[in-house]
């Protein structure tokens, strides 16, 4: 089969499901806070059926996000909710809890399943290891660089996704720390909304040009990073690697700029399928998303280009 | 010794156990982890020179851990080795050759997150048990289902379980449960945290963690510093886990092994912390019935603490009072001032290697295992010569000190903290 990756990302509702369909994403993955982490915004059961009806017709695909760490509580209901999932015509299910792969064995035989653990997927040993157990597709931790890509990709049989614009998650707490910072100055009442449509962020004072987005929800307290990924100058590495899935993360961003990004990397990805040998990055792709980029948020190349120590 | 070997019955739904839980301890360096057998515990895990989280401990050299296995064996007990890295695909090469040489050193397991890492182990160093480290914040039976499916013996589970998770885990899954009792906590889900990697360029699940939970932020709404020019600003930092209070809930809810954190702590705080779980683990299992909490334990504990205690996840969700946001107070009440090296009883003096300064007249109290201890007054004191000092000022330095009564090689002498 001829090179062709998919351009992944999310939506926050129906409506902009539907528009980031016409700007050309391949595939979406939604679903619900009870079983899937920090989600752009809740598609409940019939909700899911009703994308994947949508998204069909385009060969759109739907992913079903089911990738928070699981407690006793929600391995419960689970089992059913995998079932669900399976009938509701998903593509695939996202998970980075082990309990998920047990359930997805009985209940979806067959199912595509991606493994994403986040900051945790670091190694093409460990792609493997996910691929023996039943793994379709390893999604990559946004702290590897390019070469640690590139090489991840070549070591796998697995579909490798990795995300290529948008913010990502650097801290993950199960505490409520707004509220308990809030009850600690015995101002609960002073800031009862903590979720992420606040725009609460926090800043360190050696950082001040850095704003970190923070909220709460029913999983915990999570800190966002202050800038955006954006490899629209460089995604022809990626795709010369022959990374499968290139991810637009929408969470926290309006639909209109989920719609240009998408724009831009849909022009990008076509322009490259059509002349790999022939093709170049165009300015006007990252000018577009530039009109539309918040100035307080840096676009930056994430960890592809950086040393780490440790 | 397995899960399947023991003879735990219910009752109540209480677990009456005939055997002792483990009591695991950390140690940054080798004699560090010394102390901490030679005070009680009944395993040890260290971190070698790499694939540990622990970048700025020590760690062991394979001599050192040959030399501390030999050690611990002759107290029977067990040295694990932290292999908790999520590792880069750099990170493989080598990987089959230090596990080979852990097992052929004598190390009992492995304490490993990243997959990569514990199917190698499997595959090359049968013998070598791999724990699944707290790295992979396994809160759920089903997922230490699939972990024991896959041929391990023993899941640290997330820091995130309450006593209610543990006691679900154990009805689901015949496992070895072990659970940090003691010790610093992140505040995120172990592992799932990358704010040295953006904020320092220091990869934090590599072992280059800098801390930056504990740094101090402003927390804005609407584009406005919520508290401006205030004292207690926004932080993560989390107060250090404590369960003496609990230790019969944790024996009975199954916990087969009690974990101290630890791997940066001083000798004093290992020695310290070991000395007072060692005591009432026995002390419960001598008589369930009439165990009793004994508050010198808590002050021992209190003694030997950087930070202010509370109970994590086991009762309930930490809530505000459960972090630290006033400046920390960072030492210990209590310091290190020096080991006992031999006690010459037709003399009464004990040699003492020097630790942490201290004089003549300034009051000190000696500490062993199972805790027995008496306060005195540093009254005669001369150096190995026995030239007088009128104090002990130089690191390591071999004293001779008159001590009220008999002490033993490994007793620990400390002092007040900043009583000079």
């Amino acid at each position: 089969m001829p090179y062709k990756p998919e351009l992944l990302t999310t939506a926050a509702s129906m409506e902009e499901l539907e528009r980031l369909i016409g700007a050309g994403a391949d595939a979406f993955v939604i679903g619900e806070e009870r079983y899937g982490m920090r989600l752009a915004g809740e598609f409940k059961l019939d909700a899911m059926a009703e994308a994947v009806n949508l998204a069909k017709p385009h060969g759109v695909k739907i992913y079903a996000a089911l990738n928070n760490l699981m407690d006793n509580e929600a391995v419960e209901s689970l089992h059913a909710y995998v079932a669900a999932v399976a009938e509701a015509g998903a593509d695939a299910i996202v998970f980075g809890d082990p309990a998920v792969l047990m359930a997805a064995r009985v209940h979806a035989p067959g199912m595509a399943l991606h493994w994403n653990a986040e900051m945790t997927s670091t190694n093409y040993v460990t792609a493997n290891y996910w691929g023996r157990r039943g793994a379709t597709r390893y999604v990559l931790a946004r702290e590897l660089n390019m070469e640690q890509v590139i090489e991840t990709t070549e070591g796998t049989e697995l579909e490798v996704q990795v995300q290529v614009h948008g913010m990502t998650n650097i801290y993950h707490s199960k505490r409520s720390l707004v509220n308990s910072y809030m009850e600690h100055r015995q101002e609960p009442e002073r800031l009862v909304q903590r979720d992420k449509d606040r725009g609460l962020y926090v800043m360190e004072a050696e950082r001040q040009d850095e704003r970190y987005p923070i909220f709460e929800d029913a999983n915990g307290t999570h800190i966002m990073s202050s800038d955006d990924i954006c490899m629209i100058e460089n995604l022809h590495e990626l795709m010369e690697a022959g990374v499968n899935s290139l991810k637009v993360e929408g969470i926290m961003k309006t639909v209109e700029y989920n719609e240009t990004v998408i724009r831009a990397y849909r022009q990008a990805i076509d322009a490259y399928l059509a002349d790999p040998q022939g093709y170049e990055f165009r300015e006007e792709w990252l000018e577009s998303i530039r009109a539309v980029q918040d100035p307080n948020r840096e676009l930056s190349y994430g960890f592809f280009y950086k040393e780490q120590v440790y | 010794m397995t899960v399947t070997e023991r003879s735990t019955a219910r009752y109540h739904g209480k677990r009456h156990r005939l055997d002792k839980p483990e009591l695991l301890a950390p140690a940054g360096n080798l004699e560090k982890l010394k102390f901490a057998v030679h005070y009680g515990a009944d395993a040890v895990y260290i971190g070698g020179q790499k694939y540990g989280l622990r970048s700025g401990a020590d760690n062991f050299s394979f001599e050192e851990m040959r030399e501390g296995v030999e050690f611990a064996n002759r107290y029977g007990a067990k040295i694990f080795v932290a292999t908790n890295i999520y590792a880069h695909n750099e990170d493989v090469e080598g990987l089959e050759d230090y596990l080979r040489t852990l097992q052929e050193v004598g190390i009992a397991a492995i304490i490993a997150a990243d997959p990569a890492i514990i199917e190698t182990s499997q595959r090359v160093a049968p013998k070598l048990e791999v724990h699944l480290s707290t790295q992979q914040s396994t809160l759920n039976w089903q997922a230490v289902q699939f972990w024991k499916d896959e041929g391990l013996p023993r899941v640290v589970l997330a820091r995130e379980t309450s006593f209610q998770d543990i006691a679900e885990i154990k009805k689901h899954v015949d496992i070895e449960i072990e659970a940090f009792i003691h010790g610093a906590m992140c505040s995120s889900f172990s592992g799932r945290c990358v704010l040295s990697n953006h904020f320092t360029d220091r990869d934090s699940n590599r072992g280059g963690c800098c801390q930056s939970c504990r740094w101090k932020y402003d927390l804005f709404v609407d584009d406005m510093p919520l508290y401006p020019e205030d004292e207690d600003k926004f932080t993560m930092g989390s107060k250090d886990l404590c369960m003496i209070e609990y230790l019969p809930e944790l024996i009975e809810v199954g916990v087969d092994s009690f974990k101290i954190e630890g791997r940066m702590k001083s000798i004093h705080y290992v020695a310290t912390v070991v000395n007072v779980y060692r005591q009432a683990i026995d002390a419960y299992f001598e008589d369930p019935e009439r165990y009793e909490l004994k508050r010198e334990w808590v002050e021992e504990i209190n003694k030997a603490a950087n930070r202010p205690l509370n109970t994590g996840f086991f009762l309930d969700a930490p809530g505000a009072e459960d972090h630290i946001y006033e400046p920390e107070e960072k030492a210990a009440p209590y310091d290190f001032a020096g080991v006992v090296l031999e006690y010459d009883d037709k003399t009464g003096f004990a040699t003492v290697q020097q630790r942490n300064h201290f004089k003549l007249g300034q009051e000190v109290e000696f500490v062993g295992p199972k805790g027995v201890f008496f306060k005195q007054t540093v009254s005669e004191l001369t150096d190995a010569e026995g030239a007088p000092l009128d104090a002990a000022r130089h690191p390591l330095q071999p004293v001779r000190i008159r001590t009220l009564k008999p002490v033993r090689p490994m007793d620990m002498m400390r002092k007040k903290t900043g009583n000079r």
